[in-house]
């Protein structure tokens, strides 16, 4: 088994696929020559040619709206945003088309379309080039959402959402692109969207959250065992369908939770998560249910004192664990 | 349009259509004009509650139909677009449970507005109620066609306020660059509701192809022939690989935008005669008589025809089931309860 980088479990599935099913095909600003701004579509032109790795104008709605259409024809398009900075002019193409086709015409036709964008900040990428953009497309009905940290997931849950019957909003963390890597199996495997997954086992506390900021619980609860501290952690990997029972049986285990995400706090996933948890085992918490998420501005600034702040790391998430384990 | 002579050269003949087409093609629009004043009649009798219509617009629906392929070709019509899906397949009692929102109607199951058309079997491929979304789709699939090498084009209908939205030009920018086999057909009938194309758009809606690096024609909507013509055109270029046409007919919305609009408010009831008297449908079925294909008792015969299509219609609707409240929950993923048809 190979260790790679996230970015390559990404570049590795699309690839997968694409050998695998020839109706796949990928279609996007600078995916093609250029391999995408971040490599991650990256010698797919060269094995796959340019109808298969399509250079599109600079046009986030007809990128989308064309790869809905091929969608309905019955194509597997996966088709790039940029930055999720950059998929607003999608939104209506995404939410008024992609994710109410099957219901409007009572599974007549289906949209089985893949829409890639890299969220998240601590790049130095300033205000439209940081954002987390999930809360947007949370809570429309019709869309699933993915949202890996490791490597492997990157890989299976991409190849899941390409086989997927309904459309899927991908959000791959640009700083997890080299920061994370991990083993990838080279052959064919999919993690199923829809299903969280324990990170590690604990029994103080539990902490519950999505892409990057688990990279930094994982690190401060190395730091809290030294403390005596035990934590449970679970990656949510879907944000929609929220894996329910997941939720609920991580919260058992110790009673007490702590919620992250770098998507900003007011309406953000985790306050589903956090209703969730309110609405099913209030009465079993030993402790409030806790939130550590992006602060309520619009988006991070560029200078590094600004960007720090907005940013979750491993010192914050460890006060915050080890707050909640003192509770 | 009248031929005079004793060679008599038929207009229809002239663009490749045989006497048999130019008759069906009459039938069709008269059926989706009966049956736009018929919707119209059941809402003003509050058996149904909403009605969207297409009069005035027929003649160039039903005429861009026949020039395409109705087998193979993909349709994106928008929700004035009666004479174009009856054109292709769909059937007045299929409208009609569309109207009357009920379980087995074919486009959304009850679901959607009447005219947000979608019938998979017909490649009418389902539309909603945010204008012009259904361009970039267009394009999407004929990049799907040209990928799978299919000698096929898709089909796709606006009316001219859709030509002001993003979608428009992203879609038209990205058919040109790609070459793709799409025909874009603006139904320009002078109004986005209450607003004239006067304040809408400054230049010809058909000059707007220049800059997306196709052509772009004007015809008149009225005129079934010069759209006929103006879209089998099209649709050679497109299946020839020489990329995309945007076709803009010209015509009037003889009704309000809706049964919801009072358009006595923002136009004159003079203006609307005016351009009743331009009307394409009866000024075909004179063209019609006069190549003496058609007389006035061919035409009492199809209109009493068509009537008692309709009456079965209303009443197959109406009696028919609506869907279950619970159903509401299907549909909204595969595997759902119901899902898949």
């Amino acid at each position: 088994m190979a260790v790679m980088h996230y970015i390559d479990a990404i570049r590795l599935a699309m690839e997968e696929e694409m050998t695998r099913d020839e109706d796949v095909f990928v279609l996007g600003e600078d995916v093609g020559y250029k391999g995408g701004v971040f490599t991650t579509t990256k010698g797919l032109l060269e094995k796959f040619g340019p109808e298969r790795v399509l250079d599109t104008p600079l046009a986030e709605s007809v990128i989308a709206g064309a790869a809905i259409g091929a969608a309905m024809y019955g194509l597997k398009p996966i088709a790039e945003m940029q930055y999720a900075d950059f998929i607003f002019p999608a939104t209506n193409q995404i939410i008024s088309e992609a994710a109410k086709i099957r219901y409007r015409s009572a599974s007549d036709w289906t949209c089985p379309v893949v829409i890639r964008a890299p969220i998240g900040g601590g790049v130095f990428g300033g205000l439209y080039h940081s954002q987390s953009v999930e809360s947007v497309f949370f809570g429309t009905p019709g869309l699933k959402i993915v949202a890996p940290y490791t490597a492997y997931d990157a890989k299976g849950l991409l190849k899941a959402a390409v086989r997927d019957p309904d459309p899927v909003l991908y959000f791959e963390h640009k700083k997890c692109y080299r920061l994370v890597s991990g083993e990838v199996p080279e052959d064919d495997y999919i993690v199923p969207i829809g299903k969280a997954n324990v990170l590690r086992e604990g029994d103080d506390i539990t902490v519950i959250g999505y892409s990057l900021p688990l990279h930094f619980a994982m690190q401060a609860a190395e730091d809290l065992e030294a403390e005596g501290i035990s934590s449970h952690i679970l990656d949510l990997r879907t944000l929609q369908p929220l894996d329910k029972e997941a939720i609920l049986e991580a919260v058992r285990r110790t009673g007490k939770v702590l919620i992250v995400h770098e998507d900003n706090k007011t309406g953000g996933v985790g306050a589903e998560v956090a209703a969730i948890i309110a609405e099913e085992l209030l009465y079993e918490l030993d402790a409030p249910i806790m939130r550590l998420c992006g602060p309520d501005v619009p988006a991070m600034p560029i200078h590094a004192p600004g960007e720090k702040h907005f940013m979750l790391n491993r010192e914050k998430l460890r006060d915050a664990m080890r707050q909640l384990a003192l509770y | 349009m009248a031929n005079t002579g004793t060679k008599r050269t038929f207009r229809h003949r002239e663009v490749g259509l045989t006497d048999d087409e130019a008759v069906q093609m009459y039938a069709t629009m008269l059926m989706a004009r009966r049956y736009d004043e018929r919707a119209l009649l059941l809402q003003r009798a509050g058996k149904i509650n909403f009605h969207i219509s297409g009069i005035g617009q027929e003649a160039a629906q039903v005429a861009a139909a026949f020039a395409l392929d109705r087998e193979n070709d993909w349709f994106l019509p928008y929700y004035r677009d009666y004479g174009f899906v009856l054109a292709v397949g769909m059937t007045l009692r299929e409208l009609m449970l569309s109207l009357f929102a009920k379980e087995e109607d074919p486009n959304s199951a009850g679901r959607q507005m009447p005219g947000h058309f979608g019938c998979k079997r017909l490649r009418i491929v389902t539309g909603s109620s945010p204008v012009t979304t259904q361009v970039p789709h267009a394009v999407g699939i004929a990049y799907a066609l040209k990928l799978k090498r299919q000698p096929y084009v898709s089909f796709v209908t606006f009316g001219e306020g859709s030509s002001n939205q993003g979608d428009f030009h992203e879609g038209c920018n990205f058919a040109g660059v790609h070459k793709l086999p799409v025909i874009f057909m603006c139904e320009n009938n002078q109004y986005a509701i209450s607003v004239p194309i006067s304040r809408q758009v400054a230049g010809r809606i058909c000059d707007r192809a220049v800059g997306y690096g196709f052509p772009g024609v004007r015809v008149d909507g009225n005129d079934p022939l010069e759209v006929y013509k103006a879209v089998k055109e099209a649709r050679e270029r497109a299946v020839a690989g020489e990329g995309p046409t945007l076709i803009e007919a010209v015509m009037y919305r003889l009704s309000p935008h809706s049964t919801s609009d009072n358009d006595l408010a923002y136009r004159s009831k003079e203006e609307v005669e005016e351009h009743r008297a331009k009307d394409g449908l009866p000024r075909y079925r004179q063209y019609l008589i006069d190549c003496g294909l058609w007389n006035e008792e061919l035409d009492r015969s199809l209109d009493a025809n068509i009537r008692q299509m309709l009456d079965e219609a209303t009443e197959y609707a109406d009696k028919a089931p609506y869907p279950s409240p619970e159903s509401i929950m299907h549909h909204v993923y595969a595997g759902d309860a119901k899902g898949g048809r």
